[in-house]
């Protein structure tokens, strides 16, 4: 038991624990969407005074920024105190694959070192690439009206299209930079 | 106070869940997009899979909130499509570079890859943005 919660979660036991966390969040009367976050972010810190998409009394928004904290400490717990290994099995092809555009530590750790190491600190082109991933992922997530938590488990689980066309959306966009443009920027 | 420690034990089980299953690796988001390995999808499908039995059951049985007892209200998506087209692509571009979904970025800062900081920032200046032209983009 101990052993099977330490090694890295086989993908039925995530998704379960996934469907846990919806069920959770349903039952205590709010629900699951974690993009939701970044704009309760922009209302906390003025953002309505200017902009009338921010105003909105984000007081009443605080539990899910709760719900974040307990995230981040959730994955502090993990990956200091739980996991017995932060190395990624992956498959064959995908290592090579990285390593033919650049990323030469695929299987070894968690992320890979050239984008999450403090190293990158230091490095302008990766802290661009950074902020463009972040910039798309904030930009998209609410004009879509939600991301991965929201649309993908939340939306999708309430049988909504709307939820099923931004899933195509995601993986049209997704499938496009990662096999176009991801080769072109390491 | 009760609620509030309720809402950080549920996103610790988040946070735990994200790392464990290695949903927060960028390595694992590069692998779906590749089609090389069933993990990712496997996460996804099992979380819809009794998603779709929770909200059921909650329907059915009218499951009231456990904090003040009223009827839990599971709102639909308003209707359209090119946001959730266009919006969805923007989405997936960025998640295919930054390896990191809302919920995962959180996930990371926890497990201590700082520069997740950036993309955190730039994520939420991206929701500013959002507000900012939401009136001249089509819906």
């Amino acid at each position: 038991m101990i052993d099977f919660l330490t090694h890295p979660w086989p993908w039925y036991f995530g998704g379960i624990m996934i469907a846990l966390v919806l069920f959770l969040l349903l039952w205590t009367g709010k629900s699951f969407g974690m993009s939701s976050n970044l704009r309760t972010l922009c209302s906390m810190m003025g953002a309505g005074k200017n902009v009338s998409f921010f105003q909105f009394n984000w007081r009443a928004q605080q539990w899910n920024l709760i719900v974040s904290l307990g995230v981040i400490a959730g994955s502090f717990l993990a990956s200091n105190y739980i996991v017995s290994t932060h190395d990624v099995v992956l498959s064959e092809q995908t290592i090579e694959q990285l390593a033919s555009i650049g990323i030469q530590d695929a299987g070894v750790g968690f992320a890979p070192e050239i984008l999450f190491s403090n190293d990158a600190f230091a490095n302008p082109y990766i802290l661009l690439l950074l902020t463009l991933g972040g910039f798309l992922v904030g930009f998209g997530a609410r004009y879509a009206g939600g991301c991965t938590s929201g649309h993908a488990i939340s939306g999708l689980s309430n049988l909504q299209l709307p939820s099923l066309i931004a899933v195509v959306g995601f993986f049209i966009g997704g499938l496009l930079v990662n096999h176009f443009i991801l080769p072109l920027l390491f | 106070m009760m609620k509030t420690i309720v809402f950080f034990l549920i996103g610790v089980l988040f946070g735990i869940t994200l790392y464990m299953s290695e949903v927060s690796s960028w390595f694992r988001v590069y692998e779906m997009f590749q089609f090389d390995s069933f993990h990712m999808y496997g996460v996804i499908g099992t979380a819809f899979f009794f998603g779709t039995v929770v909200v059921f059951m909650i329907k059915k049985l009218k499951v009231k909130s456990v904090f003040d007892g009223n009827s839990i209200a599971i709102v639909d998506k308003e209707k359209g499509w090119k946001r959730y087209l266009l919006g969805g692509i923007i989405f997936g571009s960025g998640w295919a570079i930054s390896g990191a979904c809302p919920g995962p970025m959180f996930s990371l800062l926890g497990a201590g890859f700082y520069p997740i900081l950036i993309v955190i920032f730039s994520a939420t200046f991206g929701t500013f943005c959002y507000g900012l032209f939401r009136s001249k983009l089509p819906h």
